[in-house]
């Protein structure tokens, strides 16, 4: 009964002094509304981190890297060999717990074009067979290169989707889906022909929205095709091949933009005037996940041998990769509660100061209904429920704000997709509750402590 | 029984090292159902007298029984309750308080009674029949003229049906015309069978009620009570 007319009457302060209690209420806002910003953001960045690693290989992969040597080999530094061709081949014949064993040569190409059409893959590699169980590709149209093509180191590649898109236009834009097999493309300033296609990477969300989508639009009259190459860069409403960085996949965004070329090919096209031999990449995979640390151990002894004993190479696998990601998303969030957090104690004190204000204005109402029978405690709980309806106000507030928040980081930000979930709202609006009490408990003992006789006296 | 009894009360102030006895050995019986007035310069303890009696104060020493219980020693909490039940009040500035409506002023008293929703209504209304603002029951407190006010003011004390009223200077804030009106209020209360002490340093005022008492210095001056024809019993 009290309780509910105390609240009714912390409405009515609040009410009756609309200006004072947004700016207090706006303190509380925007503490909760970064708490959950901030939330949403980590959770995007955590979702991206993981579909990632997941796109990019499962747990059994592992890759070679270069590590400049150990301390007490550092006098031989220069006899270093790096990766080579011999790593490959040694590792084939001799390693038995090995399943997998994928050389790469990365080409630098920055562009790839077709007439006036450009686009920008993520990589163009010249790759073995393993490469597409490794790297979990699927060819949906083409083929896989020929032994001849390998052999002659012929100018072929095989294309992600979103290369399709740029060069050829996107099948939700024309309207009609393109299969660019046999066409010729230039990488760099080198004519290549596609005979193949990876299929389309994306989501589970992303594939969801699509076929929604096209539901959608297949109910409407279908619209006249203007031109083969008609690709419009700038089109809002591309889906397949989502416009790259946003959305939350931009593992998917790197894995549809691949372009694959035959080992031998990107040797001698690419890498012939540099007078090298030396492979960029070696991804591995392990036969038996249950062995993985034995394989590990073993790949290290052979490649010790073909390394002449010099240790500049080291293994990382997916694992350390996701437990570096934890750690990192770890201390984001952490440093990101920090923040949000003081912001709210800054807006709990607004909150103390205003209620402090607000008992002074009122000494002579509260020592009135202390005459008239209010008890100590009734004073107190009137005075802490305003403060707590203050303070819940601004936390719903800034709940709302959050979404607006999030909704602007979503179309200006290039990185994931942040991502509100429900037990960030629901603690930042207790934390914003908690804080309205605590700020409201010195108010209230003192409104509480009023003497009443010199509370009626006071003009 | 006196609804009202003190007994040898003192209330005495410590400032510095000064001792001002605000009340000096005051005894007083105040009959349920009579009208009296405390009367006295300012300074001369009244305000601390109904400060006692009106259970907003406990006394330095004596006896003070309101209704059959002894308040001298109650804590806060029971003093609380007892000027909830048992007490209303009537101040010079009529203390409304002006963010509520007239119908939610009468109601306060009531909330902290704990007292439903449904009779609280039915009760205000009843309550504003008897001061005849059953129809300003929707208007604030500041589009009411003072006598209106006061008068409101004067359905709240009575709302929780208390055993007796005070009055501090009721009139004090109004012109001469309104002042009357209120006092026949008072006076029509109290044939109906209320109790009511009337505060005040106006003699003329205090004329209205059959006993008065005066204060000066802490002590009961001077009691006269018109109900004992012309005697006057000088003390």
């Amino acid at each position: 009964m009290i309780l509910w007319n105390s609240i009714q009457v912390g409405f009515k302060q609040i009410w009756s002094h609309k200006f004072r209690s947004l700016l207090t209420m706006l303190g509380i806002t925007l503490g909760v509304a970064s708490l959950v910003a901030m939330a949403a953001i980590v959770n995007g960045m955590e979702n991206g981190m993981k579909e990632g690693l997941i796109a990019t290989g499962g747990l059994d992969k592992v890759v070679v890297n270069d590590q400049s040597v150990p301390v007490w080999q550092e006098h031989l530094a220069q006899m270093a060999p790096g990766k080579t061709m011999q790593d490959v081949y040694a590792l084939k014949n001799n390693a038995t717990l090995l399943k997998r064993i994928s050389p790469e040569i990365r080409a630098s190409v920055r562009y790839v074009s077709r007439g006036d059409n450009r686009s920008r893959p993520s990589e163009v590699s010249g790759v073995t067979e393993d490469a597409l169980f490794i790297n979990q590709h699927e060819i949906a149209y083409g083929r896989w290169f020929t032994q001849m093509d390998s052999e002659t180191a012929a100018p072929v590649c095989v294309i992600g989707s979103q290369i399709r898109d740029e060069l050829f236009g996107d099948p939700n834009v024309i309207g009609e889906e393109i299969i660019p097999l046999g066409e010729t493309i230039r990488l760099g300033e080198q004519l290549f022909t596609i005979v193949g296609m990876f299929q389309h990477y994306e989501s589970e969300m992303a594939r969801t929205e699509r076929l929604a989508r096209n539901a959608a639009l297949a109910k409407q009259p279908k619209v006249t095709r203007a031109f083969t190459n008609a690709v419009s860069q700038n089109s809002q409403n591309r889906t397949w091949g989502r416009p790259r960085g946003k959305g939350g996949g931009w593992a998917f965004d790197r894995k549809n933009s691949t372009i694959y070329i035959p080992l031998k090919t990107a040797l001698i096209r690419f890498r012939m005037a540099e007078n090298s031999l030396k492979i960029d990449d070696i991804d591995i995979q392990v036969k038996n996940y249950e062995e993985f640390e034995a394989a590990l151990q073993q790949a290290r002894n052979i490649l010790m041998i073909t390394h002449n004993g010099i240790e500049d190479f080291t293994f990382s696998t997916q694992e350390t990769q996701s437990e570096t990601i934890e750690q990192s998303i770890k201390n984001t969030r952490m440093s990101g509660t920090l923040i949000a957090i003081i912001a709210l104690i800054v807006g709990g004190i607004g909150v103390m100061n205003i209620m402090l204000a607000s008992i002074s204005e009122r000494i002579r109402e509260i020592g009135l209904r202390k005459a008239m029978g209010a008890t100590d405690a009734a004073v107190f709980i009137q005075i802490i429920i305003e403060s707590v309806v203050l303070s819940t106000l601004g936390g719903l507030m800034g709940v709302a704000f959050s979404y607006g928040l999030v909704y602007i980081i979503q179309n200006v930000s290039t990185s994931n997709a942040p991502v509100i979930k429900p037990d960030a709202l629901i603690f930042s609006m207790i934390f914003a509750t908690i804080i309205g009490l605590i700020a409201g408990l010195y108010p209230a003992l003192r409104a509480a402590k009023l003497d009443p006789i010199q509370a009626l006296r006071f003009e | 029984m006196a609804l009202v009894e003190l007994e040898n009360v003192f209330k005495i102030y410590q400032v510095g090292d000064e001792e001002i006895r605000a009340l000096d050995d005051v005894s007083l019986k105040i009959e349920s159902g009579e009208f009296i007035s405390i009367i006295g310069p300012s300074g001369s303890g009244k305000s601390t007298l109904m400060h006692l009696l009106g259970c907003l104060d406990t006394p330095t020493s004596g006896k003070i029984t309101l209704d059959g219980i002894e308040i001298q020693n109650a804590s806060s909490m029971e003093l609380a309750a007892i000027r909830n039940r048992k007490i209303g009040f009537v101040f010079q500035s009529f203390n409304l308080l002006p963010k509520l409506n007239v119908a939610q002023n009468v109601e306060v008293p009531m909330i902290y009674a704990g007292v439903s929703a449904k009779e609280r209504r039915e009760r205000t209304m009843e309550a504003l029949k008897k001061v005849d603002l059953e129809n300003r029951a929707k208007h604030r407190p500041m589009q009411l003229s003072g006598g209106q006010q006061q008068r409101v003011a004067i359905a709240r004390a009575l709302i929780n049906q208390p055993r007796i009223i005070f009055a501090d200077e009721p009139t004090g804030n109004l012109d001469t015309h309104t002042g009357e009106n209120i006092l026949n209020l008072f006076r029509e209360l109290s044939q109906q069978g209320s109790t009511i002490v009337l505060v005040t340093h106006n003699p003329e005022i205090a004329a209205v009620t059959p006993r008065r008492i005066e204060i000066r210095d802490g002590k009961i001056s001077f009691t006269e009570d018109d109900r004992l024809a012309g005697t006057s019993l000088n003390k």
